[in-house]
């Protein structure tokens, strides 16, 4: 294994130490190929992270073994699952702001055809409408799926999430009432061309409220198992943020039949022993691609990728049994870094796995700043970032 | 579609039914009268219009909504009285409203669903509510259906189902129209059930939040079966109609939304109690509708036990609204001029329901609050891995600092 280990604690570092190369390695800039750009766009038809073979479902243990496929995209995998839940249950109903037709990202295409207008609808342009008439209807007994069209657009609707959905079950007590039975569904991250109201990913703001669970999939067959966990299996008001980039260009074989996949439970995507990244939804393509450039150019290192998918409550065990073992952690995401998810990750391993941490866990996310129409290529996490904090931190 | 030569009618998809007119007038609210507010007896108890003499309303069933004023209204003194001596946290009193909190209440069946503001304390005596069931509420004990979780006068009932009072202002209005279109469906899924609607109360304050706008909105496009009943008190806190709107009230912004509203006189409990019983079976009509109630009354007391009323309103003011309406004495009247009430009987039932109320104010002070567990429990539906966690971490923190807190008020002590 190639990577410097300091004896002793790294209390005891300086930060000077820590940026010269005196070890005898070269620097991490000369590591990488020259080359070799970093900054490709995602080719989604060969990364690692999709079943673009019916037989590579089979590593995954929680996908049905047995089953048919079909290769479908992410909004195709959502609408699959959003007609496994209505056929599976009549409580099952679907709302928001232009789904009837289809939606504007096609997700709930063909449902009100057939499933009918009272259970697939249009509601007025209201998301505080959207979201409380959706507790209302959990409160009842129902499970509705209620969408919001942007993520960016969800803020109207922050006090009945916050304050109702939330709070509901913890104030009716013992009479037994609450909103679990529903499910917000929205689009989230970035697209390219999005700006201030189109690119938001708002999920660490609904990390901070007890009560609900945050769930992001990284891809279609993991979008079906986790939406219709979310709807068929969970007694508590979940926020399901769909990256929207991944709509059209994430193609992979999808069983054909209903499956569910576990909530709050992180999947180790790809097993390493030198360093741990976490992160969830697109930007693990980022990270996917940045390692293969890393392990390339370094033979022997090993990068550990982890897929939180629920971002709250989420896995912390799998992330210290990981970061235990490699020593060293990065956390990748879109949102903005200060107070974001990466936070909570990074102080949970400082204070979990204290003693194994060979270098300070970095944090890739978004620039404290706004996603201003012509800058979000410098504003998001992308490959060159997370792979200069790769070889950062394995040289550190 | 284009328009069709020499229509006399818009043929915009917004608004079909549209004359064209070449005559430029503004719709004024200041030349169309305001609604009419609908009453059945008038201040001396007495029916003003004979052919609404409650024929469907028997002797006993009169008495037990006077009853249930009563008790809220004695409830209302002792328990105001109790937070000034500081053994209460908080609490509000419904005084000058109860007529409309019982009054609709009993024009509704158990198969109703209700949300609740906080001012319907009646809502729930109506409903069933014990006086133990208010004491442990109020005191946040171990027999308290919220685990001690919520303030006072937050109130929730399971059968017949009252959804738990919230403090946020109108966040309840759209999730009763979403609870009502829950109702249909189910109705329509299972027609062996009994058809019900959702009654949602509110303040004429509430009504300027953008859930107001919201829930009567979808309400009225999805068609559900639902009952907004909006007492109309004249403040909200110190803030007087007059800066709370512009407009006829509440009851003209139902028009707008296209839906059937009324206008009642709150005092009155019969006329509350036959507009609810009205919009109840108009709101399960033709596959369900909602319709909209502005109960008109003035809010007597202080707006809760933190506010001081006569800061920004007259004393001589409440005090002639006190003396001149009320729905308690006008129901009174009533049942006196009936001969079924008396001074003897006012004294007498008074004075049972005092005791009967201290006798729990007490047994509910005295009670043990929650276990410690139920401040994690009911957050999800299982307690969360951090959660267990954090529980862990308080019981080893209270061993090590016994005396610094009064685990022992609680239910099971550390243990719990």
């Amino acid at each position: 294994m190639s990577i410097p280990r300091a004896a002793g604690r790294r209390l005891a570092r300086s930060w000077n130490q820590s940026h010269s190369h005196s070890h005898g390695y070269r620097p991490y800039s000369a590591a990488a190929s020259p080359a070799a750009r970093l900054n490709l766009p995602v080719d989604y038809k060969t990364t690692p992270l999709l079943h673009h073979a019916p037989s590579s479902l089979a590593s995954s243990q929680e996908l049905p073994q047995s089953a048919t496929t079909k290769r479908i995209n992410l909004y195709q995998a959502i609408n699959s699952a959003l007609r496994t839940a209505m056929s599976a249950s009549d409580k099952v109903i679907l709302f928001g702001e232009d789904v009837a037709f289809g939606g504007v990202f096609r997700c709930s295409m063909d449902l009100q055809m057939e499933f009918g207008s009272h259970r697939v609808f249009n509601t007025p342009l209201t998301e505080q409408g959207i979201a409380g008439f959706a507790i209302g209807a959990a409160a009842q007994g129902l499970k509705p799926v209620a969408e919001i069209q942007f993520a960016d657009y969800v803020f109207p609707a922050f006090d009945q999430i916050v304050n109702e959905a939330a709070k509901f079950r913890y104030r009716e007590g013992t009479t037994g009432a609450s909103a679990g039975g529903l499910v917000f569904r929205m689009p989230c991250g970035a697209v390219g061309h999005g700006a201030l109201y189109h690119t938001q990913s708002p999920e660490s703001l609904f990390a901070h409220i007890p009560g609900v669970r945050v769930v992001i999939p990284r891809s279609p067959s993991q979008a079906k198992g986790l939406l219709l966990s979310s709807i068929l299996e969970c007694n508590d008001p979940v926020i399901f943020m769909e990256p929207k980039i991944l709509y059209r260009a994430a193609v992979e074989h999808v069983p054909t039949e209903s499956y569910t996949i576990p909530l709050s439970k992180a999947e180790i995507i790809k097993p390493g022993s030198d360093l741990t990244i976490i992160s969830y939804g697109q930007p693990l393509y980022l990270c996917s691609q940045a390692i293969s450039a890393v392990e390339k150019a370094r033979k022997g290192v090993n990068i550990e990728l982890i897929d939180l998918r629920t971002i709250y409550p989420w896995d912390r065990q799998t992330v210290l049994d990981s970061v235990r073992r490699t020593g060293r952690a990065i956390v990748v995401h879109e949102s903005m870094v200060n107070y974001g998810v990466g936070a909570e990750v990074a102080a949970t391993i400082q204070e979990g796995a204290f003693l194994r941490l060979e270098a300070p866990v970095k944090r890739v996310a978004g620039l404290t700043t706004h996603s201003g129409l012509a800058f979000e290529s410098f504003i998001m996490p992308d490959v060159a970032k997370i792979h200069d904090a790769i070889t950062q931190t394995l040289d550190y | 579609i284009s328009q069709r030569p020499g229509s006399d009618k818009v043929r915009f998809p917004g608004a079909v039914d549209s004359k064209f007119t070449s005559e430029m007038a503004f719709s004024r609210p200041s030349t169309t009268p305001a609604m009419q507010t609908y009453r059945v007896m008038d201040s001396d108890g007495v029916i003003v219009d004979k052919q609404h003499e409650p024929s469907d309303v028997s002797d006993e069933e009169a008495l037990t909504w006077y009853k249930n004023m009563l008790t809220v209204n004695i409830m209302d003194v002792i328990m105001f009285e109790a937070q000034r001596q500081g053994r209460l946290s908080f609490y509000m009193v419904s005084a000058g409203e109860e007529g409309i909190a019982v009054g609709s209440a009993s024009a509704l069946t158990d198969d109703d669903v209700i949300f609740c503001q906080y001012r319907e304390t009646g809502v729930f005596a109506q409903r069933g509510m014990t006086i133990k069931q208010f004491m442990s509420q109020l005191f946040a004990n171990k027999d308290d259906s919220g685990r001690g979780r919520n303030m006072p006068v937050h109130y929730g009932l399971e059968r017949p189902r009252i959804f738990t009072i919230s403090s946020p202002l109108a966040t309840q209005l759209p999730q009763a129209a979403g609870a009502a279109y829950a109702l249909k469906l189910q109705a329509m899924q299972n027609p062996n059930k009994p058809a019900g609607v959702v009654a949602c109360y509110f303040g004429e304050g509430a009504a300027s939040e953008g859930d107001f706008h919201a829930a009567l909105n979808m309400a009225a496009t999805r068609s559900c079966p639902i009952v907004f009943i909006c007492r109309n008190n004249g403040f909200a806190i110190s803030t007087p109609t007059l800066e709370q709107y512009r407009g006829d009230g509440i009851a003209s912004r139902g028009i707008g939304y296209g839906i059937d509203t009324i206008r009642v006189d709150g005092n009155d409990i019969f006329a509350v109690r036959e507009a609810t019983k009205k919009a109840r079976w108009m709101a399960l009509e033709d596959g369900g509708r909602p319709i909209l109630i502005e109960a008109m009354s003035y809010r007597v007391s202080h707006h809760s036990t933190s506010d001081d009323s006569f800061a920004y309103r007259a004393r001589v003011e409440v005090e002639d609204w006190k003396r001149r309406d009320n729905p308690i004495i006008r129901l009174r009247k009533w049942l006196e001029n009936k001969g079924l009430w008396n001074e003897e009987l006012e004294q007498q039932t008074r004075t049972d329901l005092r005791a009967a109320i201290l006798k729990e104010f007490n047994a509910g002070e005295r009670a043990k609050k929650p276990p410690l567990k139920a401040m994690f429990t009911d957050v999800y539906e299982n307690l969360t891995e951090e959660q267990e966690a954090q529980r862990e971490e308080l019981r080893k923190h209270l061993q090590k600092y016994p005396n610094e807190y009064h685990m022992n008020d609680y239910e099971g002590g550390i243990k719990g």
